[in-house]
């Protein structure tokens, strides 16, 4: 792997530079925001210093007195904070997948589920819903377990799906292998629903995905994933640069493509799969965030995997919020609110950078 | 000439009293059959209205949730999923639906088939009156309004039996683990405004059709006295599944233990075993 990407530094370079000091910080100074404001709003007012001393107070040694009751201190750290980190975990983990996919496949379109990722942890999980026993269903960890069982075992047979086609058309059929796959689980996910309407809403709800149930063990079984896939991908961000000269010229310049790209996908779905099973379908993250970056900041991998990791990261959280505030204290489904403004503000980037470009 | 006359009018009288006779055994008949006799149910809530009123005998098959009384003839049809063949093979005279999909009943009227919608109310005032209508469209008037009656005496004294001092606790009703819930304009909700509690969904039902998903944060602040559950069945909510999600520590009723175990299915109905599902909410609201 390491010697992949050295040798790929010793490729010529593809376009412009790695991340510039403007553009790193003020997607770094984006996030954080994001992330302030989604500590402080919500259906029930804490105040911004209030939050600040309540974090001091569990350092030891500060003496800072604890300022919240036990009702706001449970509000503030054990539902809306797991529920920031989550939504962060999990936005920076589907836009870097999305930017990685759209690399190694080059071909704009691709999005994190591209692979059966969504299709197979669908299906899982309406299996979990609709077949296991209640007591199963009660534990927070059966559907998560299952729809991540579903979505690594989907990419597995697209992948052998894929290969089986030749390693020659190995992009076109690997895309080709994932829309048979998801077309087969979102059938057979179908046809389970439709024999239990009883569960329909359970079903629909996990669908639709959303953090309005986020904990702090949901964000540590993500976390690990997410930080391990994040990292392969940024240390891969030249090899991706090169990757999209082409399989040919990739290959030319002395890189071994089949295990670069191997490296590149088992990694952006081990980190989906994970964010998917614990935040369900969250559609256009993948595709919106690294685009932006594309035409704002730089076209070269070198830039767009490390800020696409911390611009999705920004996005998602500030979606949540929004998904929690603009009917509160009712919630809006996270996926309405990143097609709802994600679209209008895709387009606007579209309209401004074609001057630029 | 003259026994002529008498004959042709004997023969008249006589074909003017088979064609009378005749057409007022036919007119018997039809009283006989003037009520349906082979029903369809295709609403689990129609399914339980219509043997509490004494129709069953006339039910010839309901749809595959209608799971209650164990007595009703269960099929694999669907009311969510119709299939107008599968229903039609069934002959029925009526059918009674509480959701319409594509349409199907316009289908099913053109086979000449009655279909009667009888969607989801909203309070129990409607509720008594989808009884006393099916009553009559069954021929069982009298059964549909002893049960309204038997229904309203009951729920008269299951409210009357809470002490004034918990008629006013704040409820969360609990569709889903994800907190979908019921505002007070839902039929659930108007069976807690009997007992006079305040539903903490009002707070978030300002759109949609009284079933707002809240947030979790809301409940916890809101610190409701009291929760159903009414997804027991569906997703094994129990009262220490509750206790565990973190933050509900701090909620009253997870403190005092007046979390209601609700039949899922009883709790999403609206016919007359809305009485044993007030029965225990009001066990609950008693204790602690």
């Amino acid at each position: 792997m390491t010697a992949t990407a050295e040798r790929a530094e010793a490729a010529p370079r593809v376009e412009a530079r790695g991340v510039g000091l403007r553009a790193g910080l003020v997607t770094v100074a984006f996030l954080l925001a994001a992330l302030l404001v989604g500590l402080a709003v919500g259906p029930v007012h804490v105040g911004i210093g209030s939050i600040v001393r309540s974090a001091l107070s569990y350092v030891p040694f500060l003496h800072v007195h604890q300022p919240l009751d036990a009702v706001d201190r449970a509000v503030l750290w054990q539902v809306r904070a797991p529920r920031v980190a989550l939504a962060g975990l999990v936005g920076g983990m589907l836009a870097v997948a999305g930017a990685s996919y759209q690399g190694v496949f080059r071909n704009p379109l691709c999005d994190p589920y591209l692979l059966g990722v969504a299709g197979g942890a669908g299906l899982g999980a309406t299996l979990a819903i609709v077949y296991a026993s209640a007591a199963a269903t009660g534990s927070s960890w059966t559907v998560p377990l299952a729809a991540f069982a579903g979505a690594i075992a989907a990419v597995v047979v697209t992948y052998a799906l894929g290969r089986s086609a030749g390693a020659t058309h190995m992009t076109g059929a690997l895309v080709l292998a994932g829309v048979t796959m998801a077309t087969f689980t979102a059938a057979v996910q179908t046809f389970v629903q439709q024999q239990h309407t009883q569960q329909l809403q359970n079903v629909y709800a996990w669908l639709l995905g959303g953090f309005s149930t986020a904990t702090w063990r949901d964000v540590a079984i993500c976390a690990p994933y997410v930080a391990v896939s994040s990292l392969v991908l940024v240390l891969h961000r030249r090899v991706l640069d090169v990757l999209s000269l082409g399989d040919d010229e990739a290959a030319s310049l002395g890189m071994d493509v089949a295990r670069a790209r191997l490296a590149i996908v088992v990694a952006a779905t081990l980190g989906t799969a994970a964010a998917v099973s614990v935040s369900g379908l969250i559609a256009f993250v993948g595709i919106i965030v690294p685009h932006t970056i594309r035409l704002l900041v730089s076209t070269s991998y070198r830039a767009v995997v490390p800020l696409s990791l911390v611009a999705g990261a920004g996005f998602l959280v500030v979606t949540d919020v929004v998904a929690r505030t603009v009917l509160s204290p009712a919630e809006l489904p996270i996926g309405v609110v990143t097609a709802f403004l994600g679209a209008p503000f895709f387009a606007v980037v579209l309209r401004t950078a074609r001057g630029v470009r | 000439m003259h026994r002529l006359t008498i004959a042709v009018v004997a023969a008249v009288a006589a074909a003017l009293a088979v064609v009378s006779l005749s057409a007022a055994a036919h007119r018997h008949t039809r009283a006989e059959h003037r009520h349906p006799h082979r029903i369809v149910s295709l609403s689990p809530t129609v399914t339980e209205d219509l043997f509490a009123i004494g129709a069953g005998k006339q039910v010839v098959a309901v749809d595959e949730d209608s799971d209650y009384p164990n007595r009703a003839p269960r099929t694999s049809l669907s009311g969510f999923t119709p299939n107008v063949e599968a229903i039609a093979k069934y002959h029925p005279d009526l059918v009674f639906i509480s959701y319409n999909p594509g349409n199907f009943a316009s289908q099913l009227r053109k086979l000449g088939i009655k279909v009667v919608d009888e969607p989801a109310v909203n309070g129990l005032g409607r509720a008594y009156k989808e009884i006393v209508g099916l009553g009559r469209l069954t021929g069982h008037v009298k059964g549909a309004k002893a049960v309204v009656h038997s229904m309203r005496t009951h729920l008269a004294a299951i409210v009357r039996s809470v002490p004034k001092t918990r008629r006013h606790l704040r409820v969360y009703h609990e569709l889903d683990p994800t907190y979908y819930s019921a505002t007070s304009r839902t039929f659930i909700g108007s069976i807690y405004k009997l007992f006079g509690f305040r539903d903490i969904a009002d707070g978030a039902g300002g759109t949609g059709d009284g079933y707002p998903q809240l947030s979790a944060e809301y409940i916890i602040a809101k610190s409701p006295q009291i929760i159903v559950l009414a997804d027991t069945k569906c997703c094994g909510q129990n009262y220490a599944t509750v206790a565990a999600r973190p933050g509900w520590g701090t909620i009253s009723a997870v403190q005092h233990h007046r979390v209601v175990l609700a039949n899922d299915d009883v709790a999403s109905r609206w016919g007359p075993r809305i009485v044993q599902f007030a029965r225990t909410v009001a066990r609950i609201a008693k204790q602690g």
